[in-house]
């Protein structure tokens, strides 16, 4: 139910459509593999339901590839489609490869003579307003102009404050989604934190769970352990439960949290927090979310 | 148990397992249109935690072409994540060819120290199911019996 609330609650404070709105994810087709040139397939989206392709692709120009020596390699075959993006990644070395969606923007709003305007996306007229043919655009639009009260004025990029913008109130939202790959004999080389913003640190690799037993992750904020922060653990295949069946956790003063397996699948877990230190120097605090899709496999 | 078999793989696997304690593995014979031998690997690991060590592999090692047969071995899930990911194969006195139906005498090694033991068996066929039987086995003296329902049937061990 959560997981309902917040992307309205979101969707309403943010620009429409802002990036944290869904539970994003990169799901690999194989997490485990023996034998050499390899090749896995990423599916990489936001949705309601994990992991099942409802609402919006994670862009492809945010995700990068890092191979177990550490070194970039360029995703092939990648579609970004409308409702998912989709691209192969050919495993040329063995060890644990690192796929990852990073996404950052500045939201909030700001008052030019008077009048207050949001801050988000990319600027530009409205969407869609180009493609709507002149005249039919008012009447399909009516309902919904309705429900937001009087028109509203688009969003301005952050680049785009004027230099008159009084009450400027901005946030800086940093959004990371990755998965874990490994061919052969795990390794840590691309585990290592970067020690910006929330992080994912696993001490159980990623890539060694199994069903009954326990693994330990810590996460990070700016290097430091993330005390008592909330970690949300969701099993795959909710569209078939009545029940989300989510595990709600907290980490512990060392930023750990301790995840006991219920049962083998693909899981989902995110955590988000909120502070006042964003890099950016104009905004008041910053909202940061990782989320990772890890593997189970059988005991 | 068949002599003939047992004579070839003890002298494939470890020449100075004599007196050291054995598994017996049975493959069932599988009534089916399209059989295709499994894989199977077999390891011990420490009752209370620990390493696992690598027992044997059967897969097909001289598979050609552009899926090399170590392909599928990470088919053998839990094998592959406690101990085959980090064996380098072909391993000598470990790994071997597929095996069709039968009974297959393994020994154990001559070196384990007195203990509490798990003994894991996992077979995994193309086509087919997974299935792991594991055994928990007191070293030395120990003797147990345990059975698979679908890719694997009796297990026993005789600990020396």
């Amino acid at each position: 139910m959560n997981r309902w609330i917040r992307p309205i609650l979101l969707a309403t404070v943010l620009a429409p459509g802002a990036a944290l709105a869904d539970s994003p994810f990169i799901l690999p087709s194989s997490t485990s593999l023996s034998g050499s040139n390899n090749v896995v397939t990423f599916d990489a989206a936001a949705s309601d339901h994990l992991f099942f392709f409802d609402h919006r692709p994670v862009r492809l120009d945010s995700i990068a590839v890092t191979r177990p020596d550490g070194t970039p390699v360029e995703p092939t075959d990648a579609v970004q489609g409308r409702l998912r993006s989709v691209f192969d990644v050919k495993l040329d070395q063995p060890g644990t490869w690192k796929v990852v969606s990073t996404d950052s923007m500045i939201t909030g709003t700001f008052k030019e003579n008077g009048e207050e305007r949001r801050v988000g996306g990319r600027g530009g007229p409205p969407r869609g307003a180009a493609a709507r043919p002149a005249g039919e655009g008012s009447a399909a639009t009516a309902p919904q102009a309705s429900q937001s009260g009087p028109r509203r004025q688009p969003p301005v990029a952050f680049k785009d404050i004027p230099a008159n913008a009084t009450d400027v109130h901005l946030t800086e939202v940093s959004r990371t989604t990755e998965t874990f790959v490994t061919v052969g004999a795990p390794t840590t080389e691309v585990l290592k934190p970067a020690g910006k913003g929330l992080e994912f640190d696993p001490i159980t690799h990623p890539n060694s769970l199994a069903a009954g037993e326990t693994a330990r992750f810590r996460f990070l904020i700016d290097g430091k352990p993330a005390a008592g922060l909330k970690v949300t653990v969701i099993p795959g295949g909710d569209r078939y439960r009545e029940d989300e069946g989510a595990m709600a956790l907290t980490t512990g003063a060392d930023g750990v949290v301790a995840i006991t397996w219920p049962a083998a699948g693909m899981y989902w877990v995110g955590a988000e927090a909120e502070d006042h230190n964003p890099a950016e120097k104009r905004a008041e605090a910053r909202r940061m979310s990782c989320a990772v899709t890890l593997e189970v496999m059988t005991p | 148990m068949r002599p003939a078999s047992f004579v070839l793989i003890s002298g494939v696997l470890l020449a100075a397992s004599a007196n050291a304690g054995t598994i017996k593995v049975t493959l069932p014979r599988l009534d089916i249109a399209e059989y295709k031998k499994p894989y199977v690997a077999g390891w011990i690991e420490p009752a209370g935690g620990g390493a696992a060590r690598s027992l044997f592999v059967w897969y097909d090692v001289h598979k050609g072409g552009g899926e090399p047969g170590i392909k599928w071995l990470s088919e053998l899930r839990s094998w592959w994540r406690k101990s085959g990911r980090s064996l380098k194969l072909p391993a000598d006195g470990v790994s071997g060819a597929t095996r069709g139906p039968g009974s297959y005498t393994i020994p154990l090694p001559a070196d384990l120290t007195a203990g509490n033991y798990v003994v894991h068996i996992e077979a995994a066929r193309e086509h087919g199911a997974r299935e792991l039987v594991s055994v928990p086995v007191t070293v030395p003296n120990g003797a147990v019996r345990a059975a698979g329902k679908t890719e694997l049937g009796a297990v026993s061990i005789a600990a020396k």
